[in-house]
């Protein structure tokens, strides 16, 4: 990865966490903020496959969980994002085809990343996560989260082919 | 020559698909160390530092993030609400909207100076010497936590275990602070617990936050002493300790609307409505400096007549 890319791949998650922590807080629908990092990592799975976006994602799952408000167990929720990175990044070739496709890999990775972050929590026994509230959660963090992806994810394909078109894996694609 | 390159195309493939497998996996397990040497009993985390520094760069990035946008936030907080929207009438929202907006600057910081004129009355009333300080961030329902990130730090004199106001009554204690934030632990989170008194009786109990989703938090309030049972109606305040901390005394926490009590429990519950709003939480006072002694009047002779 050139030194460019890196950049622009950083600042494009410190504004995805700003917008997160600092903006959407007042926007929220019954406490829930939509995941905005998390769409960011499933584009960059979409643009640019699993390698990239379980980085980014282990990076602003980590942050995630160190600033501040956050209180739970470090690590939950980079492991949630590594899991919704490497698994948008299987499925990209078929996510690619559409722009509805796009969108329920939104829909899945949201639900997988939520889930995976509520289940941690039980497993650690953490104060305030319930199964009941789980349920009530997770319908309206991935509704949310499907309505912010047109809003995303076209800007960081757009940036991901602006900064480099894909030569390496277009090659090996037509190699097969 | 052929069948040589797509040997070079499948060994490559293979490669990357091996490549594309191990940093993933690399990343789950050290997600993995990371939660293990986190999650330990002990009180003191090996990533402790890793937060303060978190912390001291996203911090001040909420807060200006907040604050540039706080604005035009408040004049789509009638879009803010989906349930509200879809009771309220839309023209009549875009009508507010558009006076609001016009209205706005001049609102806020009237509403502002409302809620300081408040605090300062409480301050004055009880002793305490409080630090005002603005919400910048606050922490979503997928978290399962109530905490709020507030725009004061360790540079303006707030450390842990500090009582935090708002002009309503309380509303948590600090549980962490770097430079120029801190984190705000909400009385309605499900690990909070306040030592409590019954308004009315003065029983003592505790009061713990309640695992509830949506806009009003509620508590609930268990007495220590089984025979006094709780009325609705009746307030609660913070029972205090004596050096108050984490929690200042006389502080409302909020009424009583419903008592629950069965003969197999030893106390009897109640459930308790905090008088703060938490969904709409904006300027709150730290207690950076609280009285030496109870806030409770002295009585003597001389002070029935008063200082004049």
């Amino acid at each position: 990865m050139t030194a460019l890319r890196a950049l622009a791949v950083t600042a494009l998650l410190v504004v995805a966490l700003t917008l997160q922590l600092g903006v959407f807080p007042a926007l929220s629908i019954a406490g829930v903020v939509p995941d905005v990092a998390l769409i960011v990592v499933i584009a960059l799975a979409l643009a640019r496959g699993p390698e990239l976006a379980t980085l980014v994602g282990f990076a602003a799952g980590l942050t995630l969980d160190l600033a501040p408000p956050a209180d739970h167990t470090v690590g939950r929720w980079a492991l949630a994002l590594v899991v919704v990175g490497y698994l948008a990044g299987l499925v990209r070739r078929d996510a690619r085809s559409s722009a509805f496709a796009a969108v329920l890999v939104v829909a899945a990775g949201s639900f997988v990343g939520t889930s995976v972050f509520a289940l941690s929590g039980l497993v650690l026994g953490e104060p305030g996560v319930s199964v009941s509230r789980v349920l009530q959660v997770i319908p309206v963090a991935v509704g949310y989260d499907v309505i912010l992806t047109p809003f995303v994810v076209p800007v960081v394909l757009l940036l991901m082919r602006r900064l480099e078109p894909e030569r390496r894996t277009e090659l090996v694609m037509a190699a097969r | 020559m052929r069948r040589n390159r797509r040997r070079n195309a499948d060994t490559a493939n293979r490669r990357a698909a091996r490549r594309s497998r191990s940093v993933p996996l690399l990343l789950l397990l050290a997600s993995l160390t990371l939660i293990t040497l986190d999650a330990r009993p002990s009180g003191d985390s090996p990533v402790e530092p890793l937060r303060s520094f978190a912390g001291t760069v996203f911090g001040p990035l909420e807060t200006g993030a907040a604050a540039l946008t706080r604005p035009f936030i408040a004049v789509s907080d009638y879009v803010a609400d989906v349930g509200e929207l879809r009771a309220s009438n839309e023209r009549l929202a875009a009508q507010n909207a558009r006076l609001r907006s016009r209205l706005q600057t001049s609102e806020a910081d009237r509403s502002d100076a409302r809620h300081l004129d408040r605090m300062l009355g409480v301050s004055e009333r009880r002793g305490f010497e409080l630090l005002p300080a603005r919400v910048v961030s606050i922490g979503s329902a997928q978290t399962f936590s109530k905490t709020v990130t507030i725009d004061a730090g360790r540079r303006d004199g707030v450390v842990p275990d500090l009582t935090v106001l708002s002009a309503d009554g309380l509303v948590g204690r600090v549980i962490a602070s770097t430079r120029s934030n801190a984190t705000v632990l909400l009385i309605v989170d499900p690990s909070s617990v306040v030592g409590g008194r019954l308004g009315s009786t003065m029983e003592l109990g505790f009061v713990r936050g309640q695992d509830d989703i949506g806009d009003d938090g509620r508590l609930e309030l268990e007495l220590v002493d089984d025979v006094a049972t709780p009325r609705p109606g009746d307030t609660v305040v913070t029972w205090g300790s004596r050096r108050q901390a984490p929690y200042v005394a006389g502080v409302l926490i909020g009424t009583v609307t419903e008592v629950h009590s069965s003969p197999r429990e030893l106390s009897s519950t109640a459930v308790v409505a905090p008088v703060v709003d938490f969904s709409s939480l904006d300027l709150v006072g730290v207690v950076v400096a609280a009285p030496e002694r109870d806030p409770r009047a002295r009585l003597s002779a001389s002070s029935g007549a008063g200082p004049s």
